[in-house]
């Protein structure tokens, strides 16, 4: 286990119940794929709080930069036009 | 009460009992916050699986010891667990090869006690195997880490096997429990699952790149209550409240 430390990083995705998308959960160290599902299974739903696991190597993300933020969100923050805010839900609706 | 059917009952639950309680000791102590979590969750599980079989134990005694009385408060003569269960957690490869061994038994036991002609022992057997399914997983899949991995890892869990190996011929020992058992179709076989049991075992080690033993040699008793050293001082921490405090609850 001495290269423990080594392990690459996984982000968890977790999907709570069919019908809902996978959420992230968190992450964790794994030497591998097949690893990091059984690491995610006992790391984060031990209390059944899953029916489906995906699991994505860290590196293999690509994230937007913070430095960038004004040039990549604050154009949307006037626009509220581009909601859907005109229509009435029916109260059956769930999960918009 | 049913001698044959306490005492029967008794050793299967004796050995999750006592497993459960090694694993427990890794808590806070795995090698990774991940495997340590994984190690604590199989400990649980086995625990939990205990609480059904000791309950039912209670029942059969009917006398007025408590599922806990039982689990608990028994001597170490009195402990059915076999030998294999109580070794200590020497390195992370003893760990796991304790776990393989024990779980490549304890699945293919479980699929047989589903058919017993008894509903509570049936029904436990049932809610158990799937939990114990991802035990045999898991720890088959560390061994072939470990075994298939650098050359220190290789090592060092070819001499936890080497080592665990002469504990493995006792899960078939028959006790007088289990002769009784079986013929009321209750029980479980056991010498029926070993040519099962070292065939799975043997094909994941060399799987696994590791040497299947040869030895011929085996220990036993454990079945019988007589124990390794090492089961003295599990005890001593199981019932450690209990003996300072007696009757103690909370």
């Amino acid at each position: 286990m001495s290269n423990k430390k080594n392990w690459p990083l996984w982000e968890i995705f977790v999907r709570s119940k069919n019908g809902l998308e996978h959420r992230h959960f968190g992450s964790l160290h794994a030497a591998d794929a097949e690893m990091a599902l059984e690491n995610a299974r006992d790391v984060y739903t031990r209390r059944n709080e899953g029916v489906s696991i995906w699991v994505v190597e860290s590196k293999n993300i690509t994230a937007s930069n913070p430095e960038h933020n004004g040039e990549m969100f604050e154009p949307a923050q006037d626009k509220v036009y581009r909601h859907p805010t005109f229509y009435d839900l029916p109260d059956e609706v769930k999960h918009m | 009460m049913n001698n044959n059917l306490y005492n029967y009952i008794l050793g299967i639950a004796d050995n999750s009992l006592i497993l459960g309680q090694r694993l427990g000791e890794l808590t806070g102590h795995g090698p990774s916050l991940e495997t340590d979590i994984a190690c604590t969750n199989i400990s649980l599980d086995l625990f939990g699986q205990v609480r059904s079989y000791f309950q039912y134990v209670a029942k059969i005694a009917g006398d007025k010891r408590t599922e806990d009385d039982i689990a608990m408060l028994r001597k170490e003569r009195e402990y059915k667990n076999v030998l294999l269960v109580e070794q200590p957690n020497t390195n992370f490869a003893y760990t796991i090869g304790r776990q393989f061994l024990f779980d490549v038994y304890h699945l293919a036991f479980l699929a047989e006690l589903q058919k017993s002609t008894d509903l509570t022992l049936s029904a436990i057997a049932n809610k158990c195997i799937k939990e114990v399914s991802y035990h045999e997983r898991f720890s088959s899949d560390w061994v072939r880490r470990l075994g298939d991995g650098t050359e220190e890892s290789k090592a060092k869990m070819q001499e936890a096997i080497n080592y665990l190996w002469t504990y493995t011929d006792e899960l078939f020992h028959q006790t007088e429990a289990d002769k009784a058992m079986v013929a009321e179709g209750i029980g479980v076989d056991v010498t029926k699952l070993k040519e099962h049991y070292y065939k799975q075992v043997s094909g994941l080690l060399i799987e696994a790149n590791l040497e299947v033993p040869e030895s011929k040699w085996f220990q036993k008793g454990g079945k019988e209550g007589i124990h390794t050293e090492h089961l003295g001082y599990i005890l001593t921490e199981l019932q450690y409240m209990q003996r300072t405090y007696p009757n103690m609850e909370w």
